[in-house]
């Protein structure tokens, strides 16, 4: 049998959202596209915190997302703070992000019922999706990257693309990447707790389909990160995100704090009467446009979605799944583009990158990466805040503090200052 | 049911697993754990799986491993001398995500 015969136009490892995208472009454009899934079925190996925002759904094939694998249309953007016993919750309610005409902003997602659905399209449009196989190495022919061996077999592709998420294994095969750090990752934990859709709809003040996100900031224990919560149709995800490095050194587990938020006289009542169906877990980039790769390819190789490290945390907002969607259209564009020309397919991608706002996206949003490096935000601001609430509305008969005495004292007793505050605000107003 | 804490052990039980009983896709060196100061592994885990007996030797035991791999970027001393995914369709099998 000679090789030719053989020879995929593109093999893609792993069947998540940048590799299943990719795929369908490909497929779509006539490619021959083979994609390899560890996991039994696609979306089984993978975690979200929750949502995908839908202009990347949009950007693969309009009106797609009609019939995507969704949750709820996201209108509840939601920001909560939490000190002790105590809570701030800030909705902001927007109809308008599920208007009738028009695709929503964005959906709460879970991903094994997501992913599969999306490896199908692909397979509707031609793709092979192979799963149950394991890519165990790849294979350098004279300097370039040439197929992967899974097993017993070897297969050869003009081009294969690392879609294998955060730890890409492939990436450090083909000698692109060391390993990653650990001080650039969170890893997140999370438990999806089923409850009627009723019940969901009616705590989170929800219509129909609409859906509530929202971040958490205050519930672990000083250590840079923050929880999150999302309602699916009929079950919530809460989880927490840490800094493994600043857990390692607190000594206590991320299993244990996330428990007590669980817990939390906030957070319990929501989730009151559910049960937990599953336990997750995952490590997410947290460096942003920083935690990009630099070197995103090399001849018959490139790199995409998480395995690129491509995810956008600005704090009230987390971005994965659509930068993933967006990676796969660009490398499948760049594929194309190059015809027989494969030497060209790296420069294309980058290309390609820019092109679909993915890069100049993250790069406009690393100034949050300073702001969230203060590490007194993550326990000092939500006490400060919840003390100054309080302040607000304890009424006891005394003669109440004036306001400015009320912020200040709290400033004060949460050791910190003024001066400390407005340098942040600064910094936050330089780079945001 | 109502709410309340659960233990590691109860939350990987609602998980589906299917266990490669032939081949430890992670193993780790107890003698190299026992010279670490940090053992980071005991508070990083998710599934709270590496744990020390009653001598403080490390035992670890990766049946109920989520495949998050934070483990191995925190591991300082290389203790886990191996980690690799588990064999194709073995390993945590999300029905969520």
């Amino acid at each position: 049998m000679s090789q030719a015969e053989d020879k995929f136009d593109a093999i893609i490892v792993g069947a998540g959202p940048a590799g299943s995208a990719c795929a369908y472009t490909l497929a779509k454009a006539g490619k021959n596209v083979l994609v390899i899934e560890r996991g039994d079925s696609p979306g089984s190996k993978n975690v979200t915190g929750g949502r995908i925002y839908t202009y990347a759904l949009e950007m693969l094939e309009p009106g797609i997302f009609a019939e995507a694998a969704l949750e709820r249309r996201v209108t509840h953007e939601q920001i909560m703070l939490l000190a002790g016993q105590r809570a701030i919750t800030v909705d902001f309610h927007q109809p308008g992000f599920n208007a009738e005409d028009q695709a929503p902003v964005s959906f709460t997602v879970l991903r094994a019922v997501f992913d599969e659905w999306l490896a199908g399209k692909a397979e509707e449009m031609g793709a092979i999706v192979a799963c149950g196989i394991k890519v165990d190495r790849l294979i350098e022919e004279e300097g370039r990257i040439a197929g992967v061996v899974a097993g017993e077999d070897e297969m050869y592709a003009d081009v294969v693309i690392a879609a294998d998420g955060v730890n890409s294994f492939m990436a450090q095969e083909a000698g692109l990447i060391q390993d990653i750090s650990a001080k650039t990752m969170g890893v997140g934990v999370k438990e999806v707790i089923e409850l009627p859709a009723q019940t969901i709809s009616e705590r989170f003040n929800l219509q129909a389909d609409e859906g509530a996100a929202r971040m958490l900031l205050g519930c672990t224990e000083g250590i840079h990160g923050g929880g999150f919560l999302y309602t699916n149709k009929q079950s919530i995800s809460l989880g927490c995100v840490f800094t493994p490095e600043e857990v390692a050194q607190h000594k206590r587990s991320v299993h244990e704090i996330f428990q007590d938020l669980k817990m939390h006289p906030a957070i319990a009542p929501l989730i009151a009467g559910g049960e937990t169906i599953e336990y997750s877990a995952h490590l997410v980039s947290e460096a942003g446009v920083r935690g990009i790769h630099p070197k995103l390819h090399r001849e018959g190789f490139l790199m995409i979605g998480d395995a690129a490290g491509f995810v956008i945390n600005t704090g009230y907002s987390i971005r994965g799944i659509d930068l993933a969607i967006v990676s796969g259209i660009a490398a499948a564009n760049a594929i194309i583009a190059a015809a027989e020309n494969i030497a060209s397919v790296g420069p294309n991608y980058i290309q390609e990158l820019n092109r679909l706002k993915l890069l100049p996206a993250m790069k406009a949003a690393d100034g949050y990466f300073e702001v969230l490096e203060t590490p007194w935000i993550y326990d000092k601001i939500p006490n400060l805040a919840n003390d100054i609430m309080e302040n607000l509305f304890r009424i006891s008969g005394e003669v109440p503090l004036r306001m400015k005495d009320n912020v200040l004292g709290a400033i004060k007793a949460n050791g910190l200052t003024v001066w400390q505050l407005a340098k942040l605000g600064i910094k936050g107003v330089r780079s945001l | 049911m109502s709410i309340a804490r659960l233990s590691a052990p109860e939350l990987l039980s609602k998980n589906k697993f299917n266990v490669d009983e032939e081949e430890a896709h992670i193993i780790i060196d107890k003698a190299i754990c026992a010279r670490c100061s940090d053992k980071a592994c005991l508070y990083v885990c998710p599934a709270v799986l590496y744990k020390l007996d009653k001598n403080g030797e490390m035992s670890f035991d990766y049946a109920g491993c989520l495949e998050c791999g934070t483990c191995r970027v925190m591991c300082k001393e290389k203790g886990i001398i191996k980690w690799v995914y588990p064999r194709g369709t073995f390993g945590v099998n999300y029905r969520c995500g």
